[in-house]
């Protein structure tokens, strides 16, 4: 008997979807306001908790409890990343998670393999228009089912030094090919001086440029997964950054680390292709180049096209566990879709919000970008064009033999392309032995 | 013999420079971190990176009013949460560690060599990797994400309890107990009017390395606890610094903050000291 964790998850989902169906039938359909009206509990309040790391989001979740006396939420702010994640998974296991829990994108198939968050179609049928299919498509992996409902995302920018582009007489490059010719210009103009670097250390980043290629790592067909995370527009995402990188081009300095943001604040560091979050993470680590950084569109594979692909972003998730499926879907929804919740993940959580009117409704440019007062305009289009993309249910390890393979290759110089074989491997050798079904 | 002893001397002083030397790259090796951590935590965070690494900044004062401030006071919180974990858990494992070294030291019973070599066998397994079966045997029972799941595990700590029987065997005389028994008292009182008084440098030894283990202790609260209104300090910090992919870390108040959680720490030594030099030099004798 070959079961697998996929046919387990879809017939959990199915269980889930009948439950929901005994439930909608005593109660009106297509309504989560319908659910909040008519509590499951009669006695007091429905309690629940809810895992998050968005800053100030225990305010805004103080709104809705003070208009919704009957379903009271707890924020219990975690910290964020592969740990929360990690965490997220042993509670459930454990049979006590949160109702309630942010979860990454990448992270999300891994809830879903491990029976963890709840099918949310029912709950979710009349919110799907208020999200791109790019973003929708990272909650549902392609299947039938609504695993969350999305709340930010991370398309990604080309985020650049105006004033030095211009001190350089350097063009914004629209093209990866014209990005590395600038990147060689750069050199012989100021020795010490880099156009970018690459980074061994944010397997992210790397996904989302490949995600621009046009790459599909996962897939699900049926009952099994097909995996290629060697494919052939990762290996020329990697070949392309391995080829600059060794011609010494670029830097290799991983993001994120003092020396990093000691260059950037120096000048010595002219780009960063980078999420719509960019905003927040150069203020704070280079307050000194205020005001001169601007944002375009990433370069594109091919002149004319308008391609981008996701860096972070998450999603709300409800727990399978949770006796208050209905309330708990009904606060994911509040939160993500209601124009007054979605205002307030603006101006206190400071995210960008995944709901599309909530992308066209912002309003002035972040502070840091004051010089640049187009700035969400331009995010919006960027955000239009990023692909859709599936993430395995094993994310984790595959971002950990990024970080393996792409340093060893740093450190041996050996091809980047080698780095992406090796991360294929690893992702469908774990696979295999968590007993997952692989296409071939 | 004239001659050879000033050689000697020599010979010794020539030894002596090596350790002193030794001595003082260890002391360096172990107090630059702190002094790193003083003046990185005065830099305001345009100053944090741009600045060279051994220069004061402008914004200590800033950076403590915006940790005090962060999250209506949350800091405070977290303090009296670990004291609570390192103050009761170090005074409970104590006092287990006492009744259990005592015992082990000084009553002949069935099964007390299989018990020490049990213990002995404890110590080589690293607290880490029970963290995780812990979890879960908390979560059966209820008491996961409660102040007892982080206190209950730290209770029993096989080292404690074996430093507190080797203690026990040296500091307290056989004939002294026996003398106690001959006079009538009864065990408890042995216990109580004897044996503990003997045993306290042994015990703020085992106080202080205990307290100082849960105050540094991560990963049990980390796995612990959900409820960040329960968390320790290192787990509450570390939600700063994990803030998330699109959030950037809060770098000053995060080095603030652990700069002021080791105040304590090293009040706590400060005032012990006596104490635990006594327990130094009596077990050297002994």
């Amino acid at each position: 008997m070959r079961a697998t964790r996929l046919g387990a998850v879809l017939a959990a989902a199915l269980t889930a979807t009948l439950t929901i169906g005994g439930c909608g039938s005593s109660e009106p359909t297509g309504g989560s306001e319908a659910a909040a009206t008519s509590p499951a509990a009669p006695q007091g309040p429905v309690k629940l908790t809810y895992w998050t790391w968005a800053p100030n989001m225990d305010k805004i979740v103080a709104v809705w409890n003070k208009d919704h006396p009957d379903i009271q939420i707890t924020v219990s702010k975690q910290a964020g990343g592969d740990d929360a994640a990690a965490k997220f998974l042993t509670a459930a296991k454990a049979g006590n998670p949160p109702d309630l829990v942010q979860a990454e994108y990448q992270h999300l198939p891994s809830f879903i393999a491990a029976d963890a968050v709840a099918d949310l179609k029912a709950e979710t049928a009349a919110i799907k228009g208020e999200f791109g299919e790019g973003i929708w498509g990272l909650v549902t992996l392609g299947t039938e089912a609504v695993y969350a409902v999305p709340q930010d995302s991370g398309p990604m920018m080309l985020f650049y030094r105006q004033d030095l582009f211009d001190k350089h007489g350097l063009q914004v490059p629209k093209t990866w090919q014209e990005y590395g010719e600038a990147a060689r210009t750069l050199r012989k103009k100021d020795p010490k001086a880099y156009l970018g670097t690459f980074s061994s250390k944010d397997p992210g980043a790397f996904t989302g440029l490949a995600q621009q290629a046009g790459a599909q790592w996962w897939s699900i067909s049926g009952e099994s997964w097909k995996v290629n995370v060697a494919d052939e527009p990762t290996k020329k995402v990697a070949d392309f950054w391995g080829g600059l990188v060794k011609e010494g081009a670029i830097d290799d300095t991983p993001f994120f680390t003092p020396e990093w943001n000691k260059a950037l604040n120096d000048g010595k560091l002219l780009t960063w292709p980078s999420a719509v979050w960019a905003p927040g993470v150069l203020s704070s680590n280079a307050p000194k180049a205020k005001g001169k950084w601007a944002v375009a569109p990433l370069p594109q594979w091919n002149a004319g096209e308008n391609f981008s692909g996701f860096w972070g972003g998450s999603s709300v998730a409800v727990s399978a566990k949770t006796p208050n499926k209905a309330a708990a879907a009904q606060f994911a929804t509040w939160i993500n879709t209601d124009p007054k919740a979605l205002d307030l993940l603006v101006k206190e959580a400071a995210i960008y919000p995944a709901a599309a009117k909530a992308q066209a409704a912002l309003g002035a440019a972040p502070d840091y970008f004051a010089n640049q007062p187009d700035f969400w305009q331009q995010a919006a289009t960027v955000s239009a064009g990023a692909r859709g993309f599936t993430f395995g249910p094993n994310v984790g390890v595959t971002y950990n033999a990024f970080k393996d393979g792409f340093d060893k290759a740093l450190q041996d110089g050996t091809s980047f392309s080698d780095a992406v074989q090796a991360m294929h491997e690893a992702t469908v050798a774990d696979m295999r032995k968590s007993g997952f079904t692989l296409a071939s | 013999m004239a001659a050879i002893a000033p050689q000697r001397r020599s010979t010794r002083s020539g030894i002596g420079l090596a350790p002193t030397a030794l001595l003082l790259l260890g002391a360096l090796y172990c107090l630059f971190p702190v002094s790193w951590l003083l003046i990185a935590s005065s830099k305001s965070p345009g100053e944090l990176f741009t600045t060279p690494t051994l220069a004061f900044g402008t914004g200590f004062l800033s950076n403590v009013t915006d940790l005090f401030a962060y999250r209506d006071g949350v800091f405070w919180l977290w303090m009296g949460n670990t004291l609570l974990y390192a103050g009761g858990g170090a005074l409970l494992s104590t006092a287990v560690s006492a009744i259990s070294g005592y015992a082990l030291a000084k009553y002949r019973f069935p099964g007390r060599k299989l018990i020490f070599n049990l213990l002995i066998g404890g110590i080589l397994v690293p607290a880490v990797v029970l963290a995780i079966p812990q979890y879960l045997l908390f979560s059966k029972i209820g008491l996961a994400d409660t102040y007892w799941a982080v206190l209950l595990p730290q209770i029993l700590h096989p080292y404690s309890v074996y430093l507190a029987r080797i203690y026990a065997t040296a500091a307290i005389p056989d004939s002294l107990l026996e003398a106690g028994r001959i006079d009538g008292a009864s065990e408890g009182r042995l216990l109580g009017r004897l044996a503990l008084p003997l045993m306290v440098p042994g015990l703020v030894t085992i106080f202080l390395f205990q307290f100082v283990a849960i105050w540094n202790n991560f990963l049990l609260p980390f796995i612990m606890l959900g409820d960040d209104g329960k968390f320790p300090l290192t787990v509450g910090l570390y939600t700063l610094l994990a803030a998330g992919a699109n959030q950037p870390s809060l770098y000053n108040l995060i080095l603030t903050g652990t700069l002021l959680s080791i105040i304590p720490l090293i009040a706590l030594f400060l005032t012990m000291q006596r104490y635990w030099k006594t327990d130094l030099s009596s077990g050297a004798v002994k």
